[in-house]
């Protein structure tokens, strides 16, 4: 009888030191590899020219849109030029990992401590597999090296609760793990701050601690509690689309395996661009916010 | 019976969203047939307002997801 196990906690692949790395993080780690490769790569053949061309021609279309974008929040100031990296930073990083979370490969390839890399027959979800119990309908794939881990560690392995070995996934969307949304949500939140005493010195804080009166001051605390929210609010949202996707993609492929899953592959796509163009909008927002002066 | 819990979580929680993105859609609709020009700006507009009213509905179904499966 076939199950069906959901896990959201990240499994460890290995560990570099002491930390021990989840598939998500290498996830993320590999798609940073490629997207830096990449760019470097393009970054070096390209011409001054009025009439670009090809990958140079892709680029400053993607650059275009996205400081069009924040131009269109931010005004044509020097606030924007300095929001412009971070944000361009947060949609591109949380689009490739969304997308990319659809990738075939994603949570089907596993790793069991066993020689080879194990290809087990799963619908393409995070930490969830397709148990078959009695027999075992894996595939063991002898000639495929597991050579994309460059450092050298031991291979821990999840052992599931039933008796058999379903191994760890390799590769793991990473905003389908709660740690890394946080981190992303904590660095909005921070940078939010940041910019506020940077543009603001320190009259940022009379947000938080304003003194001319009880209910201001009970205000600005509400302020701060606001700010705790926001963390939550980013990384909640964030999470739970790309999780919540991933399951229901497992659901449909558990219920009809290939033609139910398929329209909501196109749904998925589409969330996870809405969500990374939520994020980086509304990190921009509460920037633009911080950094100007505000009139109560 | 032992679904209850994560059934209402969901069920109940998905009700405000489902009315919130209704209204939003509808105050979109208004907007873009009394100024056709503006419909760039109001479907931007909705769709941030949407992603908002949804990510209520998706903490839902996360409650929901940690009460079946964790």
């Amino acid at each position: 009888m076939a199950e069906l196990h959901i896990a959201i906690k990240p499994e460890t692949l290995f560990h570099i030191g002491g930390l021990p790395i989840s598939n998500t993080l290498f996830t993320s780690f590999v798609i940073t590899a490629v997207l830096l490769v990449f760019l470097a790569a393009a970054g070096s053949t390209l011409k001054k020219t009025d009439r670009p061309t090809g990958i140079q021609n892709f680029l400053e279309m993607v650059v275009e849109s996205l400081v069009a974008f924040i131009e269109s929040i931010a005004g044509k100031t020097a606030r924007a030029v300095t929001f412009t990296p971070l944000i361009a930073g947060f949609f591109v990083f949380v689009l490739l990992n969304n997308w990319a979370d659809l990738l075939p490969g994603f949570d089907t390839i596993r790793y069991t401590g066993e020689p080879g890399v194990k290809l087990v027959q799963v619908p393409n979800i995070p930490g969830i597999s397709k148990v078959f119990a009695e027999t075992t309908t894996e595939e063991v794939i002898e000639t495929v090296q597991q050579d994309n881990a460059p450092v050298s560690a031991t291979v821990e392995e999840e052992h599931a609760p039933e008796e058999q070995n379903r191994g760890v996934a390799i590769f793991r969307g990473a905003n389908t793990d709660i740690n890394m949304t946080l981190a992303l949500a904590l660095i909005s939140v921070i940078a939010t701050q940041y910019f506020g005493l940077r543009f603001q010195k320190a009259g940022y804080l009379k947000k938080y601690f304003d003194f001319s009166g009880p209910i201001q001051f009970f205000v600005g605390l509400l302020e701060i509690l606001s700010e705790i929210s926001k963390i939550l609010s980013y990384a909640f949202r964030l999470f739970g689309n790309i999780f919540a996707g991933q399951v229901l993609l497992a659901v449909m492929g558990f219920l009809i395996p290939v033609l139910l899953p398929s329209p909501f592959y196109g749904l998925e796509i589409f969330v996870g661009f809405i969500q990374a163009l939520v994020f980086s909008m509304l990190s921009l927002v509460y920037f633009n916010m911080a950094a100007e002066s505000h009139h109560g | 019976m032992d679904n209850l819990p994560s059934a209402l979580a969901i069920g109940l929680g998905a009700l405000g969203p489902g009315i919130a993105i209704g209204l939003i859609g509808k105050a979109a609709l208004d907007a873009t047939g009394r100024n056709p020009e503006a419909s760039g700006k109001i479907q931007t507009a909705m769709i941030l307002g949407l992603a908002f009213a949804e990510a209520v509905a998706i903490y839902a179904l996360v409650i929901a997801l940690l009460l079946k499966f964790v």
